[in-house]
């Protein structure tokens, strides 16, 4: 299919791209990878007036340390991110999701940013953002504003960017003490999807887990932390029986769709087994 | 040194058929540098857009094209009104019973619209583009009428009609009665008598043939001559039907299928579109072009399957079983194509399988409902007949407490038993399922799996093992004319080839079976080599155009090897019989006194004395030294018209590990050991086992085209309608029998729907074994995590599916996609 007529802007700096979305009128889209834009223009889903091409924007490209955070440039593609030393060494949980991310040609031209700030709930990597407690800088002519993972994901593909506005950079903290990670995905075909997917991060401490995160992906309209499951593993001691009893709140506060591949009541089993399985790998059981 | 010894012979050539030569065609088709409709640019070409009915039945009201008309580019916009009275009704040729009811189909909608998709008007636009936006100008106006869309509800008590001047929803009622055709005992009787009687309703899901290549279409007029090019696998059968629907005669006008990207039945087709682009081209005098998206395709190109299945067999305690009877309905969806009627006859004949019944009846209803055409989908038929004749097996087998394997060999064909004329009265050519069923067991590693099965289940593991079987046959070869005459069938099965012999010795093999993917110029080409004695690459086959291979009936039905490859060797055989003649009178010898191996004539009993084909050929083109009386030519065409059907079979296992947890499968092992009669590629057909795995897998586990409340085909784009990749797939572990088909030359029996006729039923049989014993039944196809999960937590088979499509992709359905959603329909859910 081909899409509507659109303005087409190519910058080779951020603040080339703020001007450029200013000036770009009523409907703008920032193109990224077009993993997800280009079909959705291509089905005509989206019309925009222009798009904002960044793919000339080096400064948005790699991941660099800094100090106690590492900081991926929302332009890396998927296989750049999969394939750095930091985020294997400080985020492996990222390198393992993003692997389960439709295709090598998608990985190959995909971006993370784009991933994140595109805010699909079925996307893998928003729960892992949420679950590592990242932080999201987003620059606006006015200049740069950081929100947490928690606020950036607002509603059904919506983050607190705001008109005008452009996700730069993702900073992940780098987690001190033992920390054990899993990305548990479920679906039909390995390029699909996911239809619920859990991702865990467990810091363990003499035999308990001294702190559990949990990201759900595809249990709502936004990526959602298990927090009943957090709480009671919170100080538990590591065994199989009491991760599978808090794995049981998992789809607590929860609001998942039903769709062909999963009505709620499913997808809300789903998210109890997986989590089982995600903490009980995260906690090297 | 003995003078034979001191002839200057070359080796002969190296035989060829049984060769896994890599395919010659593949390097062009793979990179896509070659003959695709759509890579097609004429001078002046104009392209088409269609504009496409947003809802499933409604009568048009109104059409206002004025705005599209003045649209930027837009050289002339047509509705149905436009063209109704040169378009015709997309043909049917398989009118199954004297009274079938065939409503009629425009390929533009003029009154009413019976599904999703169907055009409404066409757009002609000097580019691609601008024929794409101004789609969207053409205001049309619907009167919503109630949509079909559920068989059972549609043959029952005062349906709403899809199609109100039809008297009923049913188009058809075709029957096959054994105690009537004097083929086996009166059905109602062995089912009165019998002792035990298993019944069950299966349903065969809807699936879209998914084809590679999207379909396109290029007509060229010139004068009152029309070419055109279409992604098409039926050019001779198209070329026919398109002078009958639209009166340009068939001597002007000329179909070229160029290099074809898939087809899978998808293609069997006159489609709407190629009937548009003609009446388009003949009324403006230019060319153009039509190139459809994957979305038009998934809605709009002919679905398959889609029927519900009530199978009764009937058994004494002992496990003989005694009688089958079917009663189908066949969704033919909105209208009658091509063949969609003949689908589920083609599976009439297949139900009873491989197994000795007394007593067999065969009932089918085609059931029209708003959707998509359903026709032919790999296998056509068979898939279905052998999906239930091999589930209701296995249902059989839990009620006797029977081993299903061992149930089916009390009850199969034994190897001396062939020729075998069954109930349903085919007679089956050849084959041992026995040893074919032995090879498979070793190639799945039986014992150990059935011992690994039993340790799950004693360990109550989450993960569940179970082991499912298919020893099936289907019918190939399709098919011989007489035959086809008497189910009523509008064309024969024969197949054409000629050989050309040029002047350099080089070879020129003409086919009429058309080739979309399949391998024909590698396999003819090696026929042709060992046949004339001529090195393969000597060898060039045409096909595809019927100006080039006037006579043909083209591909599907697993009939191009089995039919058109048998008239190709009938053609060389009569090359070589006149070559002989020449050779004769070049070598001053008789005839009778000739031998021809290796390309090459020798005088038996003259050393030294010898002419090659080669050789021959370039003496027929000087024709200055040629036998008195004959003309100059060693040139031959033959056509094939088989007597019977080919029955390949095959013994098909799968072992699958079943999560009870999430109810997720996933295939462990798969093996297959296929009897396909003489294999001439081993490459190729490797290849069409595997594929036809991937499909027959994709059915029981994959695929599905869903539609919602209003008939809007929530499946629209490949995020909903999971096609499998490698990915998803096993390793397979295939293996062969060879029991020669006796009925052509090249003892073949077909190898394209195999794979995908015999796994499906396999796949499914090995997940409830993996969960019946924890009171799981039946579990509806395709097999998807939940439907596997409830069956196991709820009861029932799995149930339906939610019809939104998923959320994800931004929820990416749209008009196009789908069609326009109510609240009822609840499309798209909660996106």
């Amino acid at each position: 299919m081909i899409p509507a007529a659109f303005e087409y802007a190519r910058p080779t700096t951020v603040d080339e791209a703020l001007q450029a979305i200013a000036a770009g009128g009523d409907d703008v889209k920032v193109l990224a990878g077009g993993q997800s834009l280009i079909p959705v223009m291509r089905l005509r889903l989206a019309a925009p007036e222009t798009v904002v091409d960044l793919g000339r924007v080096a400064e948005l490209r790699g991941v660099r340390d800094d100090g106690d955070a590492i900081v991926i440039g929302a332009m890396t593609t998927h296989h750049d991110v999969m394939t750095d030393p930091l985020v294997q060494q400080y985020a492996p949980l990222i390198a393992e999701a993003t692997e389960t991310v439709a295709d090598r040609q998608v990985r190959a031209r995909g971006t993370f940013g784009g991933a994140l700030v595109h805010a699909d709930p079925a996307g893998d990597l928003p729960a892992v953002a949420l679950a590592l407690d990242a932080e999201f800088v987003i620059a606006g002519l006015e200049g740069r504003r950081t929100v947490s993972a928690g606020e950036f994901f607002v509603d059904y593909l919506t983050t607190a960017v705001e008109e005008g506005e452009l996700l730069v950079e993702i900073r992940v903290p780098k987690l001190a003490g033992e920390w054990g990670m899993r990305y548990e995905k479920f679906n039909r075909v390995a390029q699909a999807w996911s239809i619920v997917a859990v991702a865990a991060v467990v810091r363990r401490e003499n035999g308990h887990i001294a702190e559990a995160r949990i990201g759900l992906t595809n249990m709502g309209s936004t990526p959602l932390r298990a927090t009943a499951v957090e709480a009671a593993l919170a100080g538990a001691q590591a065994s199989p029986e009491t991760i599978a009893a808090a794995a049981r709140s998992a789809a607590e506060g929860t609001s998942p769709s039903s769709d062909l591949n999963a009505q709620a009541d499913y997808r809300e089993h789903l998210a109890q087994v997986l989590t089982r399985r995600a903490v009980t790998a995260a906690a090297g059981l | 040194m003995t003078a034979v010894e001191d002839r200057p012979t070359t080796e002969a050539p190296e035989r060829e058929v049984g060769k896994a030569r890599r395919r010659k065609e593949d390097a062009r088709l793979i990179t896509g540098r070659t003959t695709w409709t759509d890579n097609m640019v004429l001078p002046g070409m104009l392209h088409l857009a269609v504009v496409r009915s947003p809802v499933a039945h409604a009568k048009i009201s109104s059409i206002d094209t004025s705005v599209a008309q003045e649209a930027p580019g837009v050289v002339a916009v047509l509705t149905g009104r436009d063209v109704a009275d040169e378009q015709g009704s997309i043909p049917c040729a398989w009118p199954v019973t004297p009274d079938m009811v065939n409503p009629g189909h425009p390929s533009i909608a003029v009154d009413e619209v019976n599904h999703v998709g169907e055009a409404v008007a066409v757009i002609v636009a000097r580019s691609k583009a601008a024929a794409q936006d101004a789609v969207e100008l053409v205001d049309v106006d619907y009167d919503l009428l109630p949509a079909v869309l559920d068989m059972e509800e549609a043959t029952g008590q005062d349906p709403d009609l899809c199609h109100d001047h039809l008297e009923s929803n049913r188009s058809f009622h075709f029957v096959f009665d054994g105690g009537e055709a004097g083929t086996g005992a009166d059905t109602d009787q062995v089912f009165a008598d019998a002792e035990v009687v298993v019944s069950r309703r299966f349903v065969q899901q809807r699936l879209i043939p998914a084809f590679m290549e999207p379909r396109s279409v290029v007509v060229q007029p010139q004068g009152d001559n029309y070419t055109m090019w279409s992604s098409t696998q039926v050019p001779h059968i198209l070329r026919i039907m398109l002078a009958m629907v639209t009166g340009v005669p068939e001597h002007k006008l000329r179909v070229v299928a160029p290099d074809v990207g898939g087809g899978f039945g998808g293609k069997l087709q006159v489609t709407p579109e190629e009937v548009i682009s003609l009446l388009v081209a003949r009324r403006l005098g230019k060319p153009v072009k039509w190139t459809e998206t994957r979305s038009e395709s998934l809605m709009t190109a002919h679905h398959g399957r889609d029927q519900i299945q009530y199978i009764d067999i009937a058994s004494d305690r002992e496990g003989n079983v005694k009688g089958l009877r079917c009663r189908i309905l066949a969704d033919m969806g909105a209208y009658l194509r091509l063949v969609s009627p003949g689908v589920p006859v083609l599976g009439a004949f297949m139900f009873n399988g491989i197994y000795k019944f007394d007593a067999y009846r065969f009932e089918c209803d085609g059931v029209f409902t708003n959707k998509t055409p359903t026709d032919a989908y790999r296998g056509a038929g068979r898939p279905e007949a052998t999906f239930a004749i091999e589930r209701i097996m296995d249902e059989l087998a839990v009620e006797l407490g029977m081993d299903p394997l061992e149930l089916r060999r009390k009850n199969w064909i034994k190897a001396e038993e062939f020729p075998f004329t069954t109930v349903a009265g085919m007679t089956y050519d050849s084959g041992d399922y026995e040893t074919a069923t032995q090879q498979a067991l070793e190639l799945l590693g039986y014992d150990e799996l059935r011992a690994e099965q039993q340790r799950r289940r004693e360990s109550n593991d989450p993960v569940q093992l179970g082991i499912g079987f298919s020893t099936f046959t289907e019918m190939c070869g399709l098919a011989p004319s007489r035959v086809l005459g008497s189910l009523s069938y509008g064309a024969g099965g024969w197949e054409h080839a000629a050989i050309r012999m040029l002047p350099t010795g080089k070879v020129e093999v003409v086919t009429g079976s058309t080739p979309h993917g399949q391998g024909h110029e590698t396999a003819w080409s090696q026929l042709v080599a060992d046949r004339l004695g001529v090195p393969f690459e000597d060898v060039e086959v045409l096909h595809g155009d019927t100006s080039v291979a006037p006579r043909g009936l083209d591909t599907y039905g697993s009939r191009s090897l089995v039919v058109g490859g048998a008239a190709v060797v009938n053609a060389a055989e009569k090359v070589v019989a006149k070559a002989r003649r020449v050779a004769a009178h070049l070598l001053e010898a008789s005839e009778d006194d000739l031998d021809y191996t290796g390309g090459k004539f020798s005088v038996r009993g003259t050393p030294g004395s010898e002419v090659s084909i080669q050789e021959i050929a370039l003496a027929t083109f000087a024709a200055h030294n040629f036998p008195e009386g004959v003309e100059p030519s060693i040139d031959a065409d033959a056509t094939f018209d088989p007597e019977n059907f080919s029955f390949p079979h095959g013994t098909h296992v799968c072992a699958m590990e079943v999560d009870t947890e999430t109810g997720m499968v996933k295939i462990r092992k798969y093996a297959c050991v296929d009897d396909v009669g003489t294999i001439v590629n081993p490459l190729i057909v490797e290849g069409q086992v595997h594929g036809g795995l991937a499909q027959g897998i994709a059915q029981a586990l994959f695929e599905e085209a869903v539609y919602d409340a209003d008939g809007n085909l929530t499946t629209g784009t490949f995020v909903d309608y999971l096609v499998p990749s490698a990915a998803d797939l096993p390793h397979f572990d295939t293996g062969n029998t060879v029991h020669e088909a006796p009925g052509n030359p090249i003892g073949a029996k077909g190898v394209g729907e195999a794979g995908c006729i015999a796994s499906t039923p396999a796949v499914v049989n090995a997940a409830l074994d993996a969960v019946r014993h924890l009171g799981v039944r039946d579990i509806r196809m395709p097999l998807t995590p939940e439907r596997v999960w409830r069956a196991l937590h709820d009861g029932g088979d799995g149930g339906d599916r939610a019809t939104a499509g998923t959320n994800a992709y931004g929820g990416a359905q749209t008009e196009t996609t789908a069609g326009v959603s109510t609240p009822q329909s609840a499309l798209g859910g909660d996106r």
